[in-house]
């Protein structure tokens, strides 16, 4: 019985978060087009509502091409890697206080082990589709992982050491205890290595390197069309939900908030989550991209060292105080 | 992935990648391709191969008469026709001796600083995205949009204008035109300012263009270039002060000269140029003299050599015969002339054999010569920078290939 009912939450998380991620998409395109002096989708529903729906109809109703020499099992396997490692991440994030699939006590380590998984799909996805477009974005991709990946880790230890636990629900009632009430502000350098980091994780603006399209046309995606290219879509979409609801728990406070609303028992998280996704968007519109030796550069002499001096900072400031 | 096998495996710098970026490539601005070998993402060697959008315009011209071959120049640069226009009509009548009133000469100062402008837009908003500044690019077209509904009120087309006339202009400029565009002239250096605040002093954008591309002054001159891509070197030579044409002897302006020779320079340039064609579009405006907008040699469109019936217009038809009546008025010989287009020096070199007809036409285009730098300018750099020199350079394949 208790299999059937955490199959049905199952479900349920994913389907929501999916219904989330077409809407996001529809808010990129309108928030965008919006900074960019223009409309952003009208044709399809009222103010172009339903776009979400018809793009999921078109993409899934076309023609599956395989390019001729590639690497058929990978080129398979790629998009799937990439979604099932974004979607498994939902399992240890809490949506309120209580909802959350499995309460396991390493829930932040268990989404970044997932979130590195998720790369592989990319990685792969370059390796296998025998152009030569989507195998330098594939090794874009790798090098900006790994990099990235530290910078994040350690921007979020300040985050465990503040809690004393890496169980996201721990650390969201924590911070209710904090003075602040939040992270963002004690941890305010540990946040800002997060928010980049995040970016870059997800390859988004000014991180999208390994499918910037001036230079790789579409980067690891290239050979991909119809179904797999949404796939690897979804899993960004997902990926960029994951990182912000993460930026929403272990900063801002997650779903507490100045006062409480009835009957929605996360509508701060909400709040907060979008927050962030818009903050996503507004970044894509805003900024130019960087060059991939420069982006090393910066995760490395920059983002790292930052990391570091936060955690120092916290480890004196935590000894100090109790 | 065979041409890879094949080659050898270098000693120090490990086997090469070798990437053909083009001919259908969202960067390359057309059909451009670039054969690039790499090493990791460092650009080896790289070797432009244009010739992708040949139509043999200077072929064709020499079956046409020169007014007749001037719309063909609307297809050169595609982006600045006005500008290509004007190039050519000063040439034929620097071959037939034809001098065009002053009010002509102002009303095409005038459009040539417009599609400047324009022109200027589109490289802005495609170097930007490019770049990945994509909001850049929004904001440019909103701007070039106005400029092309002007055009298209002064001569009915938006890019394909072919708007001169060899003794003049086609049609006059109206009152509404001149308001609309002196509307544009006050608001227009706000819009610039708007895309400075998106970029100029972007931490990413500079991260991106300074040092990048660097050409020296004297390697600039040995290149070819002409154009903001030459001044972006430091090299004072603009032909609209050096061998003025039209009416740029009577306004003032100034040239804006870079220092570093870097794609930021470029950049820099070409956006001062902005605040300087506004302000020769305003003085035209504003000294735009009264009188006709056609030479009384102009002659008629058709300029068949072989006597043909007059038109209706009593002021053109004497033109015509005059012309007709002379033959010699075709001179002998050969006449190059070249003129200030948005991209550098476009030229046009004429033989004639006083048929009537080009023996020989000739264009000098700057964006030929502008791709032969690219070696020089990415060889050493990485792939983004390939993407920001081709940008800085701001070409047009229509006018490379011709």
């Amino acid at each position: 019985m208790e299999f059937v009912t955490t199959l049905i939450i199952i479900l349920a998380v994913v389907a929501v978060v999916l219904l989330h991620v077409a809407y996001a998409t529809y808010f990129e395109r309108k928030v965008i087009g919006h900074m960019q002096v223009r409309m952003g989708p009208m044709r399809v529903g009222p103010h172009g509502l339903l776009q979400p729906i018809a793009d999921f109809v078109k993409l899934f109703f076309k023609e599956d091409v395989v390019p001729a020499g590639v690497d058929r099992p990978v080129f398979y396997a790629a998009p799937i890697i990439s979604l099932v490692a974004s979607l498994s991440s939902l399992a240890a994030v809490p949506f309120a206080r209580g909802l959350v699939i499995a309460d396991i006590n390493i829930g932040l380590l268990y989404i970044f082990a997932m979130s590195s998984v998720a790369s592989y799909g990319v990685v792969l996805a370059g390796w296998a589709s025998n152009s030569k477009y989507a195998f330098l974005g594939g090794l874009r991709s790798s090098a900006q992982v790994i990099s990235y990946e530290i910078a994040m880790g350690l921007s979020l230890v300040g985050v465990m050491m503040s809690a004393g636990s890496l169980n996201l629900t721990d650390i969201v009632e924590a911070q209710k205890a904090d003075f602040f009430g939040c992270y963002a502000i004690p941890q305010i350098l540990g946040f800002f290595v997060f928010v980049v980091a995040m970016l870059a994780e997800t390859n988004r603006t000014p991180f999208d390197l390994p499918e910037c399209e001036s230079e790789l046309v579409a980067g690891y995606f290239t050979e991909y069309s119809g179904f797999r290219f949404a796939l690897f879509m979804l899993a960004e979409y997902v990926g960029m939900v994951i990182m912000s609801t993460i930026a929403a728990l272990c900063f801002l406070g997650g779903w507490h908030g100045p006062f409480d609303v009835p009957y929605i028992p996360n509508f701060w998280l909400l709040i907060k989550i979008y927050f962030m996704i818009f903050f996503y968007f507004w970044i894509r519109a805003t900024l130019p991209r960087y060059r991939y030796d420069q982006l090393m550069r910066l995760g490395w002499k920059v983002l790292i060292p930052l990391a570091l001096a936060n955690i120092v900072v916290t480890g004196i400031v935590k000894t100090f105080i109790s | 992935m065979d041409t890879t096998r094949m080659k050898p495996v270098l000693e120090e710098e490990g086997e090469l990648f070798t990437l053909q970026m083009g001919p259908q490539h969202p960067a390359t601005h057309g059909v451009l391709k670039l054969d690039l070998e790499l090493d990791g993402e460092t650009v080896v060697r790289c070797r432009p191969v244009v010739g992708f959008l040949h139509r043999g315009v200077e072929k064709l011209a020499e079956n046409m008469t020169y007014a007749q071959s001037m719309p063909l120049t609307d297809r050169l640069d595609y982006i600045s026709a006005m500008a290509n226009n004007v190039g050519h009509t000063v040439a034929v009548e620097t071959l037939l001796g034809i001098e065009p009133p002053i009010r002509a000469k102002y009303i095409r100062t005038m459009v040539c600083e417009m599609s400047r402008i324009s022109s200027h837009l589109l490289w802005l908003a495609t170097h930007a995205l490019d770049i990945g500044a994509m909001t850049v690019f929004l904001y440019c077209f909103r701007e070039r949009e106005w400029i092309l509904d002007l055009f298209e009120e002064l001569c009915g087309a938006r890019l394909t204008t072919s708007y001169t006339r060899i003794g003049g202009v086609r049609q006059d400029v109206t009152g509404h035109f001149l308001e609309s565009l002196l509307r544009f002239t006050d608001e227009f250096p706000e819009k610039v300012h708007e895309y400075e605040t998106l970029i100029d002093t972007n931490r990413i954008w500079l991260d991106r263009t300074q040092g990048i591309g660097v050409l020296t002054a004297e390697e600039a001159v040995q290149l070819g270039l002409t154009g903001p891509s030459l001044r972006g070197s430091g090299v004072d030579y603009d032909i609209r002060k050096h061998r003025p044409y039209d009416a740029y002897p009577y306004l003032d302006f100034q040239v804006p000269l870079g220092t570093h020779g870097d794609v930021y320079d470029r950049y820099r340039c070409r956006m001062e140029e902005f605040h300087q064609s506004n302000h020769l579009i305003r003085q035209c405006i504003e000294k735009l003299p009264s009188g006709p907008i056609l030479s009384e040699d102009a002659p008629d469109l058709v300029m068949d050599p072989r006597p043909k019936c007059v038109t209706a217009d009593a002021s053109l038809s004497a033109g015509l015969i005059k012309i007709i009546e002379e033959r010699k008025h075709f001179m002998e010989g050969d006449v190059y002339v070249s003129t200030e287009v948005p991209k550098g020096e476009l030229g046009f070199y004429f033989v004639s054999d006083g048929r009537g007809i080009p023996m020989r036409m000739h264009i000098r285009s700057p964006s030929y010569i502008h791709i032969g730098s690219l070696p020089a300018l990415c060889e050493g750099g990485m792939i983004s920078d390939v993407i920001a020199n081709i940008g800085s350079l701001d070409v047009v394949l229509g006018e490379c290939d011709r």
